[in-house]
């Protein structure tokens, strides 16, 4: 295998997601393992883009740090009794630990199998973006599920309005 | 098609491989070298931007500004920056030190990875990836994580304040502006950056003046300049999320807002004024760096001017004008402008021509008067609202009237 900059910055960022991911689950400052996801989400918007991807690459930053990220780290922020936890409250890691365990391999399992190793770079379609936007309004593709989480997004923001009204 | 900075590209290219590297690792050097002269130039221009806009309110406000240091005070913002490097950076006690040092670095990271896509001549672009407007506001999200962490890891109630009520904002006006950042993407088709420039012959402001107002009072909500600077009241939360930052800390915060104030005028002039376009562009390239500055400092200077003339608003009028003015006029706006550009290209011959000028005047046309409708409906349902509301006031104020006589006020007075 030869170190071609696409290898390092594949290594850079694997660090970042893994290492963003340990830290989401051995921080004791609930804000620390916020911020750690939000690393570990940056780290797999880089690797959408190293598999020319920039699409999935720049919805990734928008709706997970810019959205939900925000959303999670005020949720910590302003919940008064979680910022004075010093220690693991949670007893149930290790079973936690064992499930994530178990997904992992059979993950691994499952993608090893199918791509056999490693496979050669595909050539990416220019046009990739309109065939997405085709996809999404095709009857024949995604039609239906994208309307269905129209449909459940305005369903959770009509809730939102009326609970912050009551 | 060539200009200086491809030559400058392909001069280095071979002196890189020249020297022995391949060619795989003279692009990578070239553009390594090309992001970090975008980046420096960024923050180079900032001394001149800070310069410019203390002339300018100064001049505003019936002040000489700074005249001290060089011709026309011009390195004033050299010596105050030597002064911000020397000073020293207090970390507050208590306070969260990674994501406390963290906070400036994310800041400035977030403006400056927007002029990426921005592309100074048509060939001048740092990447012209094909969903430049989008990638503009994936990034410009990031922005608000730098504030959530510095008010937090301050330690101070009034940095977290400022940050919540900072954050409240940013996120708000990012409604309006990705609803109105959709309509030059529909109109040319593709969200590629140098595509969207190319495609306007007339510049998107003619045709679509509404959604450029929009566009910009939602950037300039974005940066935090007035009259939307509840980031930092002074008079209220002391300073906002960046109290507690000194030195060399607090320079960072302050030229990311800056350098985000320079930056949304450079996005105004590619997506609502064409960019590099202008006279004598097709034949030398180059000459596009000089129309796209020249739009971009028009609109700065027009950024500083609301600033100078205008107070802050309340952040509950701010939250007001967003949700209840701002989004729906923007959703209408974009629901009618699809409505009525698909049922023209149906309905008029030669509709989507671009061939010349007068061909492309039908659908200018089209849209100007589908603008123009749309903001006068909006400007009589406002007006409509204001009369409701003071009629309401007027009402509930007779109960409460004075009622002494005309005779006893006279005497009074």
């Amino acid at each position: 295998m030869t170190i071609t900059p696409v290898t390092i910055a594949f290594a850079v960022l694997a660090i970042f997601t893994l290492g963003g991911g340990l830290g989401v689950v051995s921080s004791r400052n609930m804000v620390h393992a916020a911020l750690y996801l939000v690393l570990a989400l940056f780290g797999v918007a880089g690797l959408y883009v190293l598999l020319e991807a920039p699409f999935l690459a720049a919805i990734q930053v928008l709706v997970y740090m810019g959205a939900i990220a925000v959303l999670i780290t005020i949720t910590i922020m302003v919940t008064r009794r979680i910022m004075g936890i010093t220690e693991s409250v949670n007893r149930q890691w290790p079973l936690a630990a064992g499930i994530a365990a178990l997904v992992a391999v059979t993950l691994g399992f499952v993608v090893l199998g199918l791509f056999n190793g490693l496979l050669p770079v595909a050539d990416v379609p220019p046009d990739n973006i309109e065939q997405l936007g085709a996809a999404f309004v095709s009857h024949q593709a995604y039609l239906l599920p994208f309307e269905v989480a129209s449909v459940l997004l305005l369903a959770a923001m009509i809730g939102a309005i009326v609970v912050a009204r009551d | 098609m060539a200009d200086i900075f491809t030559t400058i590209g392909s001069w280095l290219t071979g002196l890189f491989e020249g020297l022995g590297a391949s060619p795989a690792l003279a692009a990578t050097i070239l553009m390594v070298l090309g992001a970090a002269v975008l980046a420096s130039a960024v923050l180079f221009i900032l001394v001149f931007n800070i310069w410019f806009e203390r002339k300018v309110m100064a001049r505003f406000q019936d002040r000489i500004g700074p005249n001290r240091v060089g011709p026309w005070g011009i390195f004033q913002t050299v010596a105050d920056l030597a002064k911000l490097f020397s000073k020293e950076i207090i970390i507050p006690g208590g306070a969260d030190m990674m994501p406390f040092m963290m906070a400036p670095v994310i800041a400035v990271m977030s403006v400056i990875l927007i002029w990426a896509v921005v592309p100074f001549t048509p060939n001048l672009i740092g990447t012209d990836v094909n969903i430049g407007a989008l990638y503009f506001v994936a990034v410009s999200s990031l922005g608000v994580m730098a504030i959530l962490m510095a008010g937090w890891s301050s330690n101070n109630k009034y940095a977290l304040l400022g940050a919540f009520r900072a954050v409240a904002m940013l996120v708000s006006y990012e409604v309006p502006l990705v609803l109105t950042l959709m309509i030059p993407v529909l109109l040319t088709g593709s969200m590629r950056m140098n595509e969207i420039v190319a495609a306007q012959r007339i510049a998107y402001l003619f045709m679509m003046p509404l959604a450029g107002a929009i566009f910009w009072i939602a950037s300039v909500a974005e940066v935090g300049r007035q009259p939307f600077d509840v980031l930092e009241g002074e008079s209220e939360i002391v300073a906002g999320y960046h109290i507690e930052y000194s030195g060399f800390a607090f320079a960072m915060f302050y030229a990311a807002e800056w350098a985000h104030g320079f930056a949304i005028c450079a996005l105004m002039a590619v997506l609502f004024l064409g960019g590099w376009r202008g006279p004598g562009v097709e034949q030398i390239p180059t000459l596009g760096i000089v129309y796209f500055l020249l739009k971009t400092f028009l609109l700065y200077f027009f950024q500083v001017w609301t600033r100078a003339i205008l107070p802050r608003i309340r952040i509950d009028h701010i939250m007001y004008f967003c949700w209840k003015f701002l989004v729906p006029l923007s959703l209408v706006l974009v629901v009618v402008t699809v409505l009525v550009d698909k049922t023209a290209r149906s309905l008029i011959p030669g509709y989507m021509l671009t061939g010349s000028l007068i061909e492309m005047l039908p659908r200018a046309a089209v849209l100007l008067i589908v603008n123009v409708a749309v903001a006068l409906l909006a400007i009589a349902w406002v007006a409509w609202l204001g009369r409701r509301e003071r009629e309401r006031a007027e009402a509930a104020s007779v109960s409460i009237a004075p009622i002494e006589s005309g005779a006893t006020a006279q005497q009074a007075r």
